[in-house]
């Protein structure tokens, strides 16, 4: 089924799409599209898109793994893959019919457009983005052919660092303090509060700040903290941390935006071909296709689904499509929302009914539906929903103290928000931890309501009760 | 917009770059070192006696989960539903493999996964580290071994991969001063090519080498006390000691007994599903050992390893005559083995051979107890890393 094409084919129909891309408002960074198989594309999902990657034995894991759900028709390839560059890039599947690749280049403009333009993806330097992980490549390469560090030495600090890869500050936007910022930061913090009847009441005490804490504030890039302030790791190995922080960081927008940022490209494929007065079989195969992208997925969330309502429902409630406000509704959505404050903001009640959402719980090995959205239970879903969506699914974690009782150990606090930590991965990771210290780390968090303190050191692991 | 790129697919590169195999295989070598790792959990599990070599095992991976801090499994989440949904309704089991959409956040239950392995594989990895004991050299009757090829010397003819670069230049060099050309430290618009005759190809011949001789004695009661559980035991510890010995000896020979009353020698077919009957009379077991020994694996000429599995419920007054001709055994063997099957909750404690064989005192002697699938690769690596001391060994 499908027409065949060429790729003068594609030049000629992609004039088109840009044409009406560029009409309805979307401006991207230029595109650039590569035709390529399936080992192909299951060579760049499992390198996350990047042409070029440092070896690890979690990409190959992760080919192996796609492979197999490929394999047994568990899970199709995606149509596209798309990486936030400057130029763009993006690869095509060769098998595909004519269809699915008009539908994936419209499919593709929308990607585009929102990297260029949502306000999470503002300091990912895209015109670097290619060089940057080429450049991560080599030197990790580098370490492994020096043969006084080697394979098994390198590998053994990326093991450890992708475990706290994500452990790092979310809101990318919001500027980091300098250290000399920090400390006015601290000392403006330890002025008493301003009375306005100071003449009458007792002065209150000023307590020094300790300044010589470390880190100063509570630190959230457990990664490059420790690259900092950890004085016995070699410069490759700080090297290696600050990479792995480099690629997460860069990842992070895209978790913060995967419900918009699809959505958003499956309202505008959708529209852009609806516009174009396509012959009735691609029309028809367009329809299948897209109704197959846009299906909800019983029992989850598919953010295809989920982004692609609110959009419509945004554009319809302003106006919808022919007006100017609904227009500028969505435009300004997209420039400077992240999945949870939209969500937060435009997932109605009346929608939520619409795709049946509910809410589900474990109770012992089976997942049992809790609540539907209905007049009491809505809102309550849908924070659970927010809970859920991007960054929010890591834990916040934090550095508290460095030098914790004066024997350098490390002082860490979950932010707790009443979902417990998984205690095996919680044991394993503090290992990770305590290597890359060297020193006893210490883990506060609440364990089913009790604060719980857990430690890991040279002897082991150990639950600490309060 | 600016013109956008399209790239056509080029054929030839993908043959070129298989980017993942490296960290592919990588991958791979670390789940077999997790495989070793869980080796004796994988025995008990597996119920793998008797199995044909390709059957494909399942084998869940523990060790290459990339463990990260997530929230554990009583956080609630959101789907979106049919319309029928109604509260308290079971929509799934709580691992729901495979439906993750990837990225962080994943739940534990959707990181584990099993990976397929055949049998041979398996039995490749358990057996990586171990080495039969006490492999003394034998100076008579040595199996010649193709072991590798070695290097010997040049020939003219041969494949690319062979050719040796630097004798071919040499050889080149040398026809051209011959035939009186100073071609070669003149000008280069006149060439000199290589010809035929310069090639030089490195000779690959057989390396033979004499291997050492080696015998396995599997000894098993057969006898009516040993129930389906201690047989299924004892054939466990037998299949992999066989199978240890076929993956790592080419030259080794294998001598199967069986006993009860009397001893018979048996075919490994015969070995593996013969069905329990009789007395016990553990003696006969060896000196049919002891008999095969004399007439076929002179001891000055062969490595001689037994192996001796019973549940020890031997009549008592084939003791003392079992002790005798244990001992005798020990003599000629590099390694005698006994390992006595007590399934827990077997109530066949009245007799244990263990006590009596306390009067060997044979350095070579080893015995061992299997109370459960548990235990029966401990048991194994025992036997085989046991080590003999050197005066014994001397003598």
């Amino acid at each position: 089924m499908g027409r065949a094409w060429t790729t003068p084919d594609l030049e000629q129909w992609d004039e088109r799409i840009r044409a009406k891309a560029q009409e309805l408002g979307l401006s991207c960074f230029p595109q650039e599209f590569e035709v390529c198989d399936q080992e192909h594309m299951l060579g760049y999902m499992a390198y996350h898109g990047m042409p070029a990657q440092y070896p690890h034995w979690s990409f190959g894991k992760a080919y192996e793994k796609l492979k197999t759900l490929y394999q047994y028709g568990l899970s199709g390839l995606p149509y596209e893959m798309v990486i936030n560059a400057n130029p763009s890039l993006a690869y095509l599947m060769r098998d595909n019919s004519l269809c699915l690749q008009l539908l994936t280049i419209a499919h593709v403009y929308g990607h585009n457009d929102f990297f260029r333009n949502n306000y999470m993806f503002r300091d990912t330097r895209p015109e670097l983005t290619i060089g940057l992980f080429k450049l991560h490549a080599d030197r990790i390469r580098g370490y492994i052919e020096d043969p006084s560090i080697g394979l098994a030495k390198v590998e053994e600090i990326l093991d450890a660092a992708h475990a706290l890869s994500l452990q790092c500050r979310r809101h990318t936007v919001i500027r980091k303090l300098t250290p000399a910022e920090q400390r006015e930061h601290v000392l403006e913090a330890a002025q008493p509060p301003m009375d306005p009847y100071e003449r009458i009441h007792k002065p209150k005490e000023y307590k020094e700040p300790d300044l010589s804490k470390i880190p100063l504030e509570p630190e959230e890039d457990i990664l490059l903290f420790i690259a900092d302030n950890n004085p016995y790791l070699t410069e490759w190995q700080r090297d290696l941390l600050r990479i792995v922080h480099t690629q997460a960081r860069y990842f992070i927008p895209q978790i913060e935006t995967k419900i918009m940022n699809e959505g958003w490209a499956s309202f505008w494929h959708y529209r852009i071909m609806n516009s174009l007065d396509l012959p009735e079989d691609l029309h028809l195969e367009f329809l299948v296709h897209h109704n197959n992208v846009v299906r909800p997925h019983v029992g989850n969330i598919n953010p295809y689904y989920l982004g692609f309502m609110i959009w419509q429902d945004l554009e319809k409630r302003n106006g919808g499509a022919s007006s100017p406000s609904g227009h500028a509704a969505i435009y300004e959505a997209r420039e400077s929302e992240r999945d949870v404050s939209f969500l937060r903001r435009f997932l109605t009640r009346e929608l939520m009914e619409e795709m049946h959402m509910f809410e589900y719980k474990r109770d012992q090995q089976q997942l049992v539906v809790s609540r539907v959205a209905n007049e009491e239970d809505w809102e309550t879903i849908k924070q659970t929903l927010l809970r859920n969506v991007g960054m929010n699914t890591v834990p916040v974690i934090r550095i508290v103290d460095a030098d914790f009782r004066h024997n350098r150990s490390l002082r860490l606090q979950h932010e707790h928000d009443g979902r417990d930590l998984e205690t095996e991965y919680l044991e394993r990771t503090m290992k990770y931890l305590f290597q890359l210290w060297g020193r006893p780390v210490l883990l506060e968090t609440r364990v089913k309501n009790e604060p719980v303190t857990f430690s890991r050191t040279e002897n082991g692991f150990e639950r600490i009760k309060q | 917009m600016q013109k956008s790129i399209f790239r056509p697919y080029v054929e030839s590169e993908t043959l070129r770059s298989d980017r993942s195999a490296r960290d592919r295989s990588r991958h791979r070598q670390k789940v077999r070192e997790s495989i070793r790792e869980n080796i004796a959990d994988i025995i008990a599990e597996e119920s793998i006696i008797g199995q044909s070599r390709d059957k494909i095992v399942k084998i869940p991976i523990r060790g290459l989960r990339e463990y990260r801090f997530i929230y554990g499994d009583d956080a609630p989440g959101v789907g979106t539903g049919t319309g029928d949904t109604k509260p308290g309704q079971v929509i799934g089991e709580s691992e729901q493999e495979g439906q993750a959409q990837g990225g962080p956040g994943q739940k534990p239950g959707v990181d584990y996964y099993e990976t397929d392995i055949t049998l041979e594989e398996l039995i490749d990895i358990m057996f990586e580290d171990l080495d039969l004991p006490n492999l003394e050299r034998k100076n008579l009757r040595q199996i010649q071994v193709e072991a590798t090829r070695k290097r010997k010397g040049f020939r003219k003819a041969g494949v690319r991969a062979h050719l040796d670069k630097r004798r071919t230049a040499i050889a080149r060099i040398r026809r051209a001063i011959a035939s009186h050309s100073t071609h070669l430290e003149t000008t280069d618009d006149t060439r000199f090519p290589f010809h035929r005759d310069d090639l030089k190809y490195r000779r690959l011949v057989r390396d033979i080498r004499p291997q050492s001789n080696a015998v396995v004695l599997c000894i098993m009661d057969t006898s009516g006390s040993m129930d389906t559980m201690k047989k299924y035991l004892a054939r466990s510890f037998f299949f992999l000691l066989h199978r240890f010995v076929k993956t790592r000896y080419q030259h080794v020979e294998v001598v199967f007994i069986a006993h009860d009353a009397q001893a018979r020698e048996v075919s490994e077919d015969e070995f593996f599903s013969k069905g329990e009957s009789g007395g016990t009379m553990i003696s006969s077991g060896y000196h049919k050992a002891l008999e095969i020994v004399q007439a076929r694996y002179h001891p000055s000429h062969w490595n001689i390893y037994a192996f001796h599995c019973s549940d020890g419920d031997n009549w008592t007054e084939d003791n003392a005559q079992a002790v005798k001709a244990a001992e005798e055994l020990c003599a000629i063997c590099n390694l005698f083995g006994y390992g006595e099957i007590k399934p827990l909750n077997s109530g066949s404690y009245g007799n244990s051979l263990l006590e009596v064989f306390d009067q060997i005192h044979a350095p070579n002697f080893l015995s061992t107890v299997i109370e459960s699938k548990n235990d029966i690769w401990p048991s194994f690596k025992e036997f085989l890393t046991h080590e003999r001391p050197v005066e014994a060994a001397a003598s």
